[in-house]
């Protein structure tokens, strides 16, 4: 575990993050120049066979963008998915033993994503779509990353357990006695939505929410992928947490659950992609970003997975409550940076795990 | 026939040249490289702060600290528990299935393999398939039928209890084992004497039949705590929604994002002692009181007819094995297809979209299936090879020091699988041994952690062969080599089947070593199962679960008919 640096540490010597705006990091820099998918290029991933993509997205939603992908192009895409801060780990620990296996990574906490540029390891390439559609706060100005995915953790409800008028509204509606031993809960060291929606919540409504919330007598689960599927099963009746898109496919599959956004406002979660310089498959890899940003696989994670879009060809999906008639907490992951390993222990500390 | 007072002593030969020794050493060798790199390491982190100058303040922050102690509580008394359960369980069951008439004995013993292939971190997935409180098929059918409220349940897995209770299910089989095979060995005379003197079934049971079978039941009451001590998968599954953590998954917690590996090093040091005292404890219990069953003449084992109990004995003994086999393979089976877990498939909620999914969707299916088994083969070959030969070392006291590679073979059960890994993390990811990313360092993992079992089970089978069978091939003269292959070989081949086939399944169950070591290219079944059930996505591993019964159940069951030429069924040994 050479990897022990902490991220306070990381954030020594490097350039002061800009507060507020999610990437803009640094000042316009040399981000190079888009490039386009080519039949070169297409010919050289296939030389290649497959990318390899470590990511935190749901794995049927993974699995369905990298059998699309396959299906396009004919190379293939090796999904390695775990929660966003186990993928910290594991790379963090694979490039310390210079295994270098990963080439396109995609994390739900959009700090890591820093992190790892920090380190180096992140190579500067923009896809055409990135270049010439997606909003400037969301583009790394160096190139490096951009936002492949956009959602909000939410609360949400099993509607054959709860009836719609006695369902809550707000976090603090979740701390009245008769949820005690009814809500399931992700956990922020396993999951970088949990992480980014605590450091939000931490900042808006404060730690005592989460202190009351410890004694509800929660299940807690790992994955924020996880809480709706325990509300489909029934296990159930509440998810303090979890993700917005799982709720959605749940829902629209026929299952019996529900989102709800909360009155103090809904933590906003931004996954961003970025390519490995050590990737051992550059030109799959390369394809395979530039096939994340298309608007072809930004509908697909709309319309099967549930996910929001940035990319301004990308329609919303009829039914599903529009971004921008819910009330949000803001993003901010120099913040997540800076405060997570805090958040972490003292989150164990209330909930014991 | 022989009830020895001890082991009597094997003269060593002091002329010629035995090629026995340098082999010996070798396996000595690899021993030592295999246990003591990444023991030191450990030992390295435990003492050292992070700049690396000595210390022990790990350990005053552990003694300090409430969050330690309460895992070591828990955790102690889970396992003590499960020991207890186990034995109690098993004991009674190995009793019915080799010496009595009960019906359907051999099927009996085939569906206690069942549940031994079946990994515990999948059975603890399946029993909360079962049992979690709400949506558990159990908990449903407990409800339907006494019509009580929706949020009322009988069982609740995410408990204490429930956890104990999944752990045992999953570990009274290596009770079951040794304890069946020890009565397998036990010669019937002795019993027939007893009778023949005018002693009644029961005298003779307490006299004779119990004190001869207590050797296994006390190993197995030491493999079972042990198992449940360092078990990681069903903590993990179980305690932590619960809300509360083992010694395996606090050291695991401790290896996250930041990792502390210093005190996951301090914190496992406990478990070790405790280990060290327990096989203390055990050849206390066990003492001078060697038993060899295997002489040079045998006879078969008398069944005690148990008349018109034998029907209630086969309904109990089916209604212990419905716990690890026939319901959680029914409620994995269910799952597999059904669109939600927590429904009984019907013709409305059937769906092959979950094998779809696992078998053409999931990129990870093939690379985890292609690498469990070549781990699994690979691993199972090795150990039992030196498995084989360190036993036969010790049990004959074969050269000077056996009793450390004894020790150093029975070393690895006291590390939980989690730190051994970190212990190979950290041994095998510099020079010279470059190891991580490549399929050799789970391999290692897989032997040094099957070992302490391997060398048990091999070690009561030794034991259990008197070594005058072995004298006489070597007064003929014979070297020590060829007496071992050509004499003890074939009387313990059917436990060496036995012990390919329980480090094979070993690998598939293994899951705390491999979650530290594993890299994208060398992921195992267990990981991935881990991995889906931290995501939910419990039809997936139903399938894989499944899927992985099968390909164990092929791979065990060849394996007993590749050496089942004229010897007792080597089902029988596992």
């Amino acid at each position: 575990m050479k990897s022990t640096i902490s991220r306070r540490n990381l954030l020594i010597g490097t350039s002061a993050l800009a507060a507020g705006s999610a990437f803009s990091t640094y000042v316009r820099a040399a981000a190079p120049p888009p490039t386009a998918t080519t039949p070169a290029l297409i010919a050289a991933a296939k030389k290649e066979g497959k990318a390899v993509w470590y990511t935190s997205v749901d794995l049927k939603l993974a699995q369905k963008i990298g059998k699309a992908f396959e299906a396009k192009y004919g190379v293939a895409c090796q999904v390695e998915r775990t929660g966003a801060e186990r993928v910290l780990q594991r790379i963090g620990q694979e490039y310390a033993a210079n295994v270098h296996a990963v080439d396109v990574v995609n994390s739900s906490d959009a700090s890591h994503l820093v992190i790892w540029k920090n380190k180096g390891w992140l190579e500067a390439y923009v896809p055409e779509d990135v270049a010439k559609y997606y909003p400037a706060e969301h583009k790394d100005p160096d190139g490096m990353f951009a936002s492949f995915r956009v959602f909000l953790c939410v609360i949400a409800y099993n509607t054959k357990l709860v009836k719609k008028e006695e369902a809550p509204k707000s976090f603090h509606d979740l701390l009245d006695p008769k949820w005690k031993g009814k809500i399931v809960k992700a956990h922020p060291g396993y999951s970088g939505t949990i992480m980014t929606a605590t450091f939000q919540m931490v900042r808006d409504i404060g730690w005592s929410y989460f202190e009351q919330l410890a004694k509800q007598n929660i299940l807690q689960v790992q994955s924020a992928a996880d809480p709706p599927k325990k509300l489909a099963l029934g296990e159930r009746a509440i998810q303090a947490d979890g993700v917005e898109y799982l709720i959605f496919s749940e829902k629209e599959s026929g299952q019996p659950v529900e989102p709800v956004y909360a009155t103090e406002g809904t933590p906003l979660i931004i996954g961003p992609n970025g390519m490995f310089k050590a990737a051992p498959h550059p030109n799959a890899a390369k394809l395979f970003q530039n096939y994340c940003f298309s608007p072809e696989c930004q509908q697909l994670c709309i319309d099967v997975g549930g996910l929001r879009s940035v990319h301004p060809q990308a329609k919303e999906k009829p039914g599903r409550t529009p971004l921008s008639k819910i009330k949000l907490m803001k993003d901010d992951p120099a913040g997540v940076l800076k405060t997570a390993d805090e958040i972490k222990a003292h989150y164990v500390k209330l909930f014991h795990v | 026939m022989t009830i020895a007072a001890s082991a009597p002593r094997v003269s060593r030969r002091s002329f010629g040249f035995d090629p026995s020794k340098p082999i010996l050493l070798l396996f000595a060798a690899i021993l030592c490289v295999l246990i003591i790199l990444p023991i030191s390491w450990l030992a390295y982190y435990a003492f050292t702060d992070a700049k690396g100058a000595f210390t022990v303040n790990n350990f005053q922050r552990l003694v300090a600290d409430a969050a330690f102690l309460d895992p070591l509580l828990t955790t102690f008394m889970l396992a003590t528990l499960s020991a207890f359960i186990c034995c109690a369980v098993a004991a009674p069951m190995g009793w019915l299935v080799s010496r009595t008439d009960m019906p359907l004995r051999r099927t009996v013993r085939l569906l206690v393999t069942a549940s031994f292939v079946t990994p515990p971190f999948l059975g603890a997935i399946a029993w909360e398939l079962l049992a979690a409180p709400n949506s558990g098929l159990l908990n449903q059918l407990f409800r339907e039928l006494t019509g009580a409220a929706p949020d009322e349940h009988l069982l609740n897995i995410y408990s204490f209890s429930g956890l104990v209770f999944v752990i045992s299910c999953y570990t009274f089989p290596y009770v079951f084992v040794l304890i069946a095979n020890a009565l397998d060995r036990t010669p019937g005379d002795l019993e027939d004497a007893s009778a023949m003197l005018g002693a009644g079934a029961w005298y003779t049971a307490r006299r004779i039949t119990v004190p001869l079978a207590l050797p296994a039941v006390v190993a197995g009451a030491l493999v079972a705590f042990l198992q449940a001590m360092t078990l990681f998968g069903s903590p993990a599954i179980l305690a932590m929604p619960a809300g509360f953590h083992t010694m395996t998954t606090k050291i695991w917690s401790l290896f996250q994002f930041p990792p502390k590996p210093e005190l996951a090093a301090a914190a496992s040091l406990p478990l070790l002692l405790l280990t060290v005292l327990l096989l203390r404890g055990q050849s206390m219990v066990l003492g001078r009181r060697g038993y060899s069953v295997v002489g040079g003449k045998n006879s078969e084992p008398r069944l005690v007819r148990l008349g018109r109990y034998r029907w209630l004995a086969i309904a109990l003994a089916m209604i212990v094995l419905a716990c690890p086999v026939f319901l959680p393979y029914f409620a994995l089976l269910n799952a597999t297809f059904s669109k939600v877990a927590s429904h009984l498939v019907s013709v409305s909620n059937f769906t092959l979209q979950n094998l779809h999914f696992v078998f053409f969707e999931l990129s990870a299916t093939d690379l985890v299936l292609r690498n469990t088994f070549i781990l699994g083969v690979l691993a199972a070959t090795i150990g039992t090879m030196i498995a084989l030969v360190i036993s036969y070392v010790t049990a004959r006291r074969a050269v000077t020091g056996h009793a450390v590679l004894g020790f150093l073979a029975t070393a690895p059960i006291a590390i939980p699988g989690i730190v051994l890994g970190v212990g190979l993390f950290f041994s095998y990811t510099r020079p010279p041994f470059v190891l991580y990313g490549t399929l050799w360092i789970l391999l290692i993992a897989y032997v040094t952690l099957a070992m302490p079992a391997a060398y048990q089970q091999m070690q009561s089978a030794f034991r259990a062969v008197h070594p005058e069978l072995e004298d006489a091939s070597r007064i003929l003269g014979a070297s020590r080599l060829r007496a071992l292959w050509q004499i003890t070989a074939p009387l313990l081949r059917t436990n060496v089947v036995a012990v390919w086939c329980f480090i094979f399944v070993g690998v598939i169950r293994e899951l705390s070593a491999a979650i530290m070591l594993f890299t994208s290219q060398t992921k195992v079944l267990s990981v991935l199962i881990y991995d889906l059930n931290e995501s939910g996505d419990l039809a997936a591993i139903s399938v894989l679960g499944l899927c992985m019964l099968i390909i164990t159940s092929l791979i065990v069951l060849l394996a007993n008919k590749l050496t089942k030429l004229g010897g007792r069924p080597a089902t029988a040994g596992i």
